[in-house]
């Protein structure tokens, strides 16, 4: 290891203060949001503010069926009912209505079959919302109800461990419909490494369950769509990826991209749940046909059914270790229900296949990991993608590996840690820092919160305020988990972003004005951006221009990816401008001078010092660059071996949950929730600190309260009533060590920080029942009759 | 029907009400204040909290014709001038602001905690926001920002205006 790490508490960090060599509100400040005073105030405008004089409201139909077919729509009442302006149904998409992130296979409005509940049928524009929602309800469908397939593997002939009580008849060997026309597939991803056939001293096996999350982000989905006099569309909507949008929206529209402008509106949280389409087509149809502006909000109700959620997982795994706790071999295979739709169900299966055997050195590997369609809700993207899934097994398997052994779970989990060098099941050497050893370590070290409980307040026992214990039959558990995470996009994925960077001068002072298409969506890209411009440019006035379709893609928001690509992205342009500015400032002093800098709104040489400023050089020029910036190279697994260089980047975190459990009613209260992360370079330490804790909460979420239920195809909870996210009560304190560990590929060093601490929090949370309870505790979310075992 | 308030001090008048709509619609639609969010309308999430004489309600649960007559405080009415308030400064200060959805919400609720309790301890200020759901910080940022307005509110008491 060459580098030194530099650890920072949460409090420090965000004051930033040992920092001197930091630009201020540069690289390694953590200067406010620049959209944080709207945000304050109320007056930011998300993609459900947005208002036009001569609007209308538009409305979706969704099949209440899970499947079904459809004989016949009739539209005629709807259509005679006042203030309505227009009905539409697939006739009416004036292109292709198939579409998706990596396969086209679903429909913007369904023509004869529907796959799931809640799957788009009908549009309607009205001048009231609740006139268009009282339409919708006179649009007649005839359908033929038919029976879902509900569960993975008997969507794909595999014979389930635990067959699903109320499934539809339809056996396990081929009877099954096929749900599109290549069958209930998505992908099979196949790993093999070392022998096949290892054994070992010891055995450990577990099958394991996780429920389906929802993104729950705030903000609902919604977009306002305008017409234009040419037949073509602008559309304003909260999304992670506008490119990715205007591509499928083109093709259903029928239109080029000159006529499909894509805006970013605000966007209210996202994490995953935008990278499919919402109402972006909706209300194009509706805006073409009516030729008014259209906008669309769905309610928390129908957000349930207007995006996808993380898929629900079936993981049986066995491992093989020596007397010692060293693992020998790892024989796994998961399930991962895809729902009616691919969505992005196959890079899902990547993950999960290649990461789902946790930071650990395992020479003997059999991984098949299986993502399926079936005719639950479609599933897709959420923060940790695949490997939060995964972790809950691997984690229970190391917990259980210890208690077997009678080794301590956070010595077992040391002595088989990855590190740098180490190879990953793919083959692929860590050519970077993996300091799991010392995550945990520094966890360990961390004081433990007080075990005298607070008898006096409630508020701090299980069960709350509901009064059910005074701390009788409580015990208290401690317990650790790792995550890694592959940052960016996979397998040979062409992953670019594009940035545009102008400095002029204006009002007699410098500025810059950078312009991507990468979608903020909270976690503070636009900060991120304008800091990067300061350092490189030494210009503290930088505008972020509204993030349009008229700059090039930015990629996507997610993966953790948007400071490495879009602010590596942005850093390059930087560098193209301050060149061009240099040359100029050589020009105007007549000769050349070898180590220029722009820094505090001056040109500077180590030498000689000032040698003047922006505005001198600068005059009435303006020096604006665009370029496309990419990471190294990625490369796709082998077919029938999964190895293969495949990912950019590997994150690493590490939580230790402190839990107070009362065993007599399977009450659980989550005392504290301390993370140790690598993050290669805190680009904003207030922002990393936030995601940290952010992602933290949804994890500890999946593991005691979030799950979509589902019966029979249908969602038996979909509002903030009956679909628990944490609240504060629920939440506990947070403390955060960040390390900075230089990754020599990327940009200042930096490692993709969002999605990491969504994955070890739960199994953390897992790990801290299962020592207070001794329990296995195999399914998360943990409901408390798995505590009371009744 | 014709609905007739005060809303951030100013006399004003709407017509045409449907006697469905919520006082979050009207506010967001009919009076061009969208600063009041709409992450539930059911009631769950306090992303909606405004003052309602004096009393802090989710105007998703209130009916527009319930309003009428009465004195309403949403989170645009909470600056003071060209100033943020203590509470807005606090929120943008300690990093409590992520997408912010949830921060209007969040805004009022902190301020009528801290015209009730000056001095909230951790635990006072975890009940008292628990109706208020935030996705993104954890809240570990917001008991920050609770605090930090706390803290600076004691030290430079502003009038708490309703
Ligand atoms: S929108 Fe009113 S409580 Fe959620
Ligand atoms: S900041 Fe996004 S919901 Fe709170």
């Amino acid at each position: 290891m060459t580098t030194t790490p530099q650890t920072r508490p949460d409090k420090a960090a965000v004051k930033g203060a040992d920092r001197t060599d930091v630009t201020p509100g540069g690289v390694g400040d953590s200067p406010s949001r620049p959209d944080g005073i709207l945000k304050v105030t109320g007056e930011f405008s998300y993609s459900s503010d947005m208002w036009l004089d001569d609007m209308l409201w538009g409305y979706t139909l969704r099949s209440p069926h899970p499947f079904a077919l459809i004989k016949s729509i009739d539209i005629s009442e709807a259509l005679a009912t006042a203030g309505v302006f227009a009905v539409l149904t697939s006739e009416d998409v004036p292109g292709e209505n198939f579409y998706g992130l990596e396969h086209a296979d679903q429909p913007v409005l369904a023509k004869d079959i529907v796959r799931y509940q809640g799957e788009p049928i009908a549009l309607v524009a009205a001048d009231h919302p609740e006139i268009a929602r009282r339409a919708a309800e006179k649009i007649t469908v005839e359908f033929v109800v038919l029976a879902p397939v509900v569960d993975a593997e008997v969507a794909i002939g595999h014979k389930p461990w635990n067959p699903p009580a109320e499934s539809v008849d339809a056996g396990v060997d081929g009877q099954v419909p096929h749900l599109h026309p290549n069958g209930n597939l998505v992908r099979h991803l196949k790993l093999r490494r070392g022998e096949q056939d290892a054994t070992a001293d010891v055995v450990i096996t577990g099958e394991y369950e996780v429920g389906m999350q929802d993104q729950a982000f705030l903000g609902p989905e919604s977009g306002l769509a305008v017409p234009d006099e040419e037949g073509g569309v602008d559309l304003y909507v909260a999304t992670q990826w506008l490119h990715v949008d205007q591509r499928q929206v083109c093709a259903a529209l029928g239109l080029p991209p000159e006529q499909v402008r894509l805006t970013l509106a605000g966007v209210g949280g996202a994490f995953g749940g935008r990278e499919d389409l919402s109402m972006h087509v909706h209300g194009c149809m509706l805006a073409l046909r009516t030729g008014k502006p259209i906008k669309m909000v769905y309610n928390r109700l129908e957000s349930f059914f207007g995006h996808v959620h993380r898929h629900p997982a079936k993981l049986y795994y066995e491992y093989g270790a020596e007397r010692s706790g060293k693992l020998v071999y790892a024989r796994v295979r998961m399930y991962l229900d895809g729902g009616a739709y691919a969505s992005s169900t196959p890079a899902v299966v990547g993950n999960a296949g290649t990461m789902g055997l946790g930071p650990y050195v395992i020479p003997h590997v059999t991984v098949d990991a299986y993502g399926t369609y079936s005719n639950n809700p479609p599933c897709g993207a959420m923060r940790g993608f695949g490997s939060v899934q995964t972790a809950f097994a691997y984690e229970a398997q190391m917990d259980k590996l210890a208690a077997e052994l009678g080794l301590d779970p956070v010595a077992i989990r040391q002595m088989n840690a990855l590190e740098e060098g180490a190879q990953v099941p793919t083959g692929q050497v860590i050519d970077s820092a993996a300091p799991v050893v010392e995550l945990l370590e520094r966890l360990k070290a961390m004081p433990l919160p007080s075990t005298e409980s607070d008898q006096l307040d409630l508020r701090r026992m299980p069960g709350g305020v509901s009064n059910t214990t005074h701390g009788e039959g409580v015990k208290r558990g401690v317990g650790y988990a790792v995550a890694y995470k592959n940052v960016a996009f996979s397998e040979g994925f062409d992953d670019y972003s594009t940035a545009r960077v102008r400095l002029e001068v204006s009002g007699g002072d410098p500025i810059v004005t950078v312009h991507t298409a990468a979608a903020e969506v909270g976690q503070g890209l636009v900060t991120i951006e304008q800091q990067i411009c300061r350092t490189e440019l030494g210009v503290d006035s930088v505008v972020v221009h509204p993030k349009d379709t008229s700059v090039g893609s930015g990629g996507s928001t997610s993966a953790s990816r948007q400071t490495y690509m879009t602010g590596g992205a942005v850093r390059h342009v930087c560098g193209k401008v301050r060149d061009r500015v240099l040359v100029l400032a050589e020009a105007s002093l007549g000769r050349t001078v070898s180590d220029l800098r722009l820094e505090n709104g001056s040109v500077v040489s180590r030498s000689e010092g000032v040698l003047a400023s922006i505005e001198q050089v600068l005059g009435d020029e303006v020096v604006e660059e665009t370029d496309e910036w990419r990471h190294r190279p990625t490369h796709g697994l082998d077919p029938e071996t999964g190895q293969g260089f495949a990912h950019v980047q590997f994150a690493f975190a590490a939580h230790r949950a402190v839990v107070d459990v009362d065993v007599e009613l399977g009450l659980v209260k989550v005392v504290e929730l301390a993370c140790a992360q690598d993050v290669g370079k805190a680009m904003n330490p207030q922002a990393v600190v936030g995601q940290i804790q952010g992602g933290s909460a949804q994890g500890m979420g999946l593991a005691l309260m979030e799950e979509i239920v589902i019966r029979d195809g249908k969602i038996l909870n979909p509002s903030f009533t009956d679909y628990l996210i944490p609240t504060i009560l629920d939440t506990p304190p947070m403390p955060i060590e960040v390390l900075e560990y230089a990754d020599p590929n990327a940009p200042y060093g930096l490692r993709g920080v969002g999605e990491a601490p969504t994955i070890s929090s739960g199994p953390a949370i897992m790990s801290a029942i299962r020592a207070a309870t001794g329990l296995d505790l195999t399914r998360a979310p943990v409901r408390p009759e798995h505590i009371t075992r009744t | 029907m014709r609905i007739t308030t005060t809303v951030n001090s100013e006399p004003r008048d709407v017509d045409d009400v449907w006697e469905g709509e919520s006082l979050l619609y009207m506010l967001r639609e009919r009076m061009g204040l969208p600063g009041s969010k709409n992450a539930c309308e059911q009631g769950e999430c306090g992303s909606c909290t405004v003052y309602l004489d004096g009393v802090a309600v989710c105007a998703c649960l209130v009916a527009a014709g319930q309003a009428d007559g009465r004195d309403i405080v949403t989170v645009e009415g909470l600056t003071e001038g060209n100033d943020l308030h203590p509470v807005q400064q606090a929120f943008l200060d300690a990093g409590a602001v992520q997408c912010g959805f949830c921060t209007p919400g969040l805004v009022v609720a902190t301020h009528d905690l801290l015209a009730r309790t000056p001095q909230p301890g951790d635990s006072e200020i975890r009940e008292y926001l628990a109706g208020n759901l935030c996705r993104c910080t954890g809240y570990e940022k917001i008991l920050d920002a609770v605090k930090l307005a706390a803290s600076r509110m004691a030290s430079s008491p502003t009038k708490v205006a309703k």
